[in-house]
């Protein structure tokens, strides 16, 4: 593989001669990851500092909410899932976008795709921690968690759609821990990364990618009683707009990384990831048009959650603002993309990264998970804002999240930094 | 590395070795430790409240006869502390044979919510929010629309030009809620009723999601009964109280129906509408109605198999 790190000097190599020694070394590399986690400048302390108060608040307001019962949420037996759902179903589909540089680099082996694809990894590991987060404080019973354990609690599968996302999501965050994991190592090591131990993890990854999405969809469009997601276009869609959010967000990983690191790259990763963008981005407009024309048209019952989030219903106008909100950030955001300027190094692509991330968000959580409870399977209407506390619980998460990517990033930084400082040394 | 070669370092700790960086560091995990444990504090005075045994507690189905006891015991002597109140926990089983169904005549109902109230006394549900397993609708005459429906009408009734529709727990034959729950703790008993183990719920309200009927209920917080309104008899599978965050919901009163009486909603219900029991016995009267009238379901096209059946008088 295209890596430069394998070609470097033998002066950072490690004598590791036989498998025990590579063990061995590990606990090494592992204390010195630490050291690497908690040097930096001042500004790189803030970021820490910054991050972990928030996360500090997001976890007291967890802590308040076990102990006093998820009243302290306002979700209610009509809307029964909230921001934590759907920041959940956000998340995955980060995590899934992170393909979206797997597939040009191995696929495709465009090679200065390949420099960065541990980046996108890392984005995965990430998101998929946010994931998993979102779920977890969720559970009205977070003790009875072993419940969940297969082989120790009573996993329901293959029956509840929720055991194969839970085995779909750790799959994916094991599979991606490995390969970062093993990348890193065998830098640190300044050996030659042996492809036998992650390419086929890699391809893995690849079909992995597109079964977190699908599963995530398939809890939602499995349920007949709720008309709004019972639709077979809703995993396609998870899928186009998850391949818009993941690049969109590595673009700005990598943008920060740009000008907090001195490594440099060619500007066709991130050109090749706005190709992908403007094509998902087209196909997911396109199915969401399709979807819409379907709903009002016919103007069926199925319509009535629809007709809610858009317009509001009965007076009831809580999730248009959000919905119309998200469609504009991602109609702006997709013409962004699509102008010339979006292919070069500046603000046009920053800003229509963020435009299309907000606006995914919301497309998928505020204006997706919501509105199937509204309104309720008898056709009650009772309105959902979520309350400071589920506020405080998801940005604690996305911090959270936040720093273990920082860390991440910034450990891929350092052993690839050094490595090149060697080689031109030598 | 066992012959002292040099370790490889990052560039970031080429610099010399600073006790000064080493002692902040250290000072900085030390608070933030601090800043974790006081964050989570609330956690402990949580943990207080669950005890081991309750926290090792096996799935109701794997338990043994003598387990079995020892909950209920366990259970009584928590409602004996936390309430001060003698229970008795029963668990009547599934009598081989037998088929529960219920049905309602909605040309005598008159919305009177006499069986959620009847529902909210029985299954010792929460005062503060009124809960009931019960939604009583009022319906437009001239069709079945929820979307003209209202379930939170306030005024003498009947209404001229409504009729009424109370919805409950269908205990369908085909269950989505038991088909999404991630750990079987909530299942379909042998006489069809579909029952939540509360001790082994976990929270996640995905069955909550899965039901077209809205028939779901979960603890957002733990019940408040005032202590003299506590109903002593109680059912493990039923209506014991339940503990904070778990989900709960209609269980045609097996705790009175398997023992041969009626649930609370139909005993409490004025006007003669209910009709519940065993659809196998050729001479009941539920067998009756489901054969004579022109009965409908709700929902039908789901394919959730409601065991609960509506009806009109001629």
């Amino acid at each position: 593989m295209s890596d430069p790190v394998s070609t470097s000097s033998p002066q950072i190599t490690t004598p590791v001669g036989r498998s025990g020694d590579l063990i061995a070394s590990y606990p090494r590399f592992l204390w010195r990851a630490l050291q690497v986690a908690t040097d930096g400048n001042w500004l790189f302390y803030g970021w820490m500092t910054l991050l972990t108060a928030i996360a500090l608040v997001g976890a007291n307001a967890w802590a308040i909410q076990v102990r006093d019962g998820m009243i302290v949420t306002n979700m209610s037996d009509h809307v029964s899932w909230g921001l934590y759902i759907a920041n959940f179903t956000f998340g995955v589909g980060l995590a899934a976008g992170g393909v979206m540089m797997v597939i040009p680099a191995y696929l495709y082996d465009d090679e200065e795709m390949h420099e960065l694809v541990i980046i996108g990894e890392a984005v995965a590991v990430a998101a998929i921690l946010m994931s998993t987060l979102s779920v977890a404080v969720d559970l009205g019973r977070p003790d009875r968690f072993w419940h969940l354990i297969p082989g120790v609690g009573k996993f329901n599968w293959p029956m509840s759609m929720l055991t194969w996302d839970i085995i779909v999501l750790n799959g994916y965050l094991v599979i991606n821990l490995h390969i970062v994991g093993y990348l890193l190592y065998m830098r640190y090591l300044g050996r030659k990364p042996n492809p036998r131990w992650y390419v086929p993890f890699v391809f893995l990854s690849i079909i992995w990618a597109i079964s977190i999405h699908t599963v995530t969809a398939f809890l939602y469009c499995g349920l007949g009683g709720r008309p709004f997601w019972n639709t077979s276009l809703l995993a396609p869609r998870f899928l186009a707009s998850a391949f818009v959010s993941g690049p969109a967000f590595i673009l700005l990983v990598l943008r920060i990384l740009r000008s907090t690191t001195h490594w440099e790259w060619s500007p066709r990763p991130a050109q090749t990831l706005i190709q992908i963008i403007r094509v998902a981005m087209s196909v997911n407009l396109l199915m969401l048009t399709s979807e819409l024309f379907t709903l009002f048209y016919t103007g069926s019952g199925h319509a009535a959650a629809a007709k809610y989030l858009f317009f509001g219903s009965h007076g009831a106008i809580g999730l248009v603002p959000w919905i119309w909100a998200a469609i504009a950030m991602n109609l702006i955001g997709t013409v962004l993309f699509f102008m010339p300027s979006a292919l070069e190094r500046g603000g046009v692509r920053i800003i229509a990264c963020l435009l299309c991330i907000g606006g995914i968000w919301i497309e998928k959580g505020m204006g997706l998970v919501i509105p199937g409870f509204i309104p309720s399977t008898l056709h009650e209407i009772v309105e959902y804002t979520p309350s400071a506390t589920e506020w405080k619980v998801t940005a604690g998460i996305w911090a959270f999240s936040i720093l273990v990517l920082t860390i991440l990033v910034k450990l891929i930084a350092a052993v690839r930094q050094h490595s090149i400082a060697m080689g031109t040394h030598s | 590395m066992s012959n002292g070669a040099p370790f490889p370092t990052l560039p970031i700790l080429d610099q010399e070795p600073s006790n000064r960086r080493g002692f902040l560091k250290a000072c900085g995990a030390t608070l933030g430790l601090a800043a974790w444990a006081t964050a989570l504090k609330p956690l402990t005075e949580w943990a207080q409240d669950v005890s081991v045994e309750e926290f090792l507690q096996k799935h109701y189905r794997e338990l043994t006869a003598d387990q079995k006891q020892a909950v209920f015991h366990r259970l009584e002597e928590d409602c004996r502390k936390e309430h001060g109140v003698d229970v008795t926990i029963s668990d009547p089983q599934a009598i081989p044979g037998v088929q529960f169904a219920y049905a309602l005549n909605l040309s005598v109902c008159i919305g009177c919510r006499k069986c959620a109230e009847a529902c909210h006394i029985e299954n010792n549900h929460d005062r503060a929010t009124n809960n009931s397993y019960i939604r009583v609708f009022e319906m437009e005459m001239g069709g079945i629309d929820f979307e003209q429906g209202n379930a939170t009408y306030d005024h003498p009734v009947p209404q001229p030009g409504k009729f009424y529709m109370p919805v409950q727990c269908q205990q369908c034959e085909n269950p989505p809620c038991v088909k999404a729950c991630p750990i079987e703790a909530t299942w379909q008993e042998q006489d069809g009723i579909v029952v939540v183990d509360y001790n082994w719920c976990i929270g996640c309200r995905y069955c909550e999601a899965a039901c077209p009927y809205h028939a779901r209920r979960f603890n957002w917080e733990a019940p408040q009964i005032p202590a003299e309104e506590i109903n002593p008899d109680q059912g493990y599978l039923s209506n014991r109280i339940r503990p904070q965050g778990v989900m709960e919901k209609c269980t045609f009163c097996l705790h009175r129906t398997r023992e041969g009486k009626m649930p609370a909603c139909l005993e409490a219900c004025p006007t003669g509408a209910r009709v519940f029991g065993n659809m196998l016995d050729p001479n009941s009267e539920i067998r009756w109605v489901i054969e004579n009238k022109r009965t409908f379901v709700l929902k039908e096209e789901l394919g959730t198999k409601p065991r609960f059946y509506y009806f009109f008088d001629e």
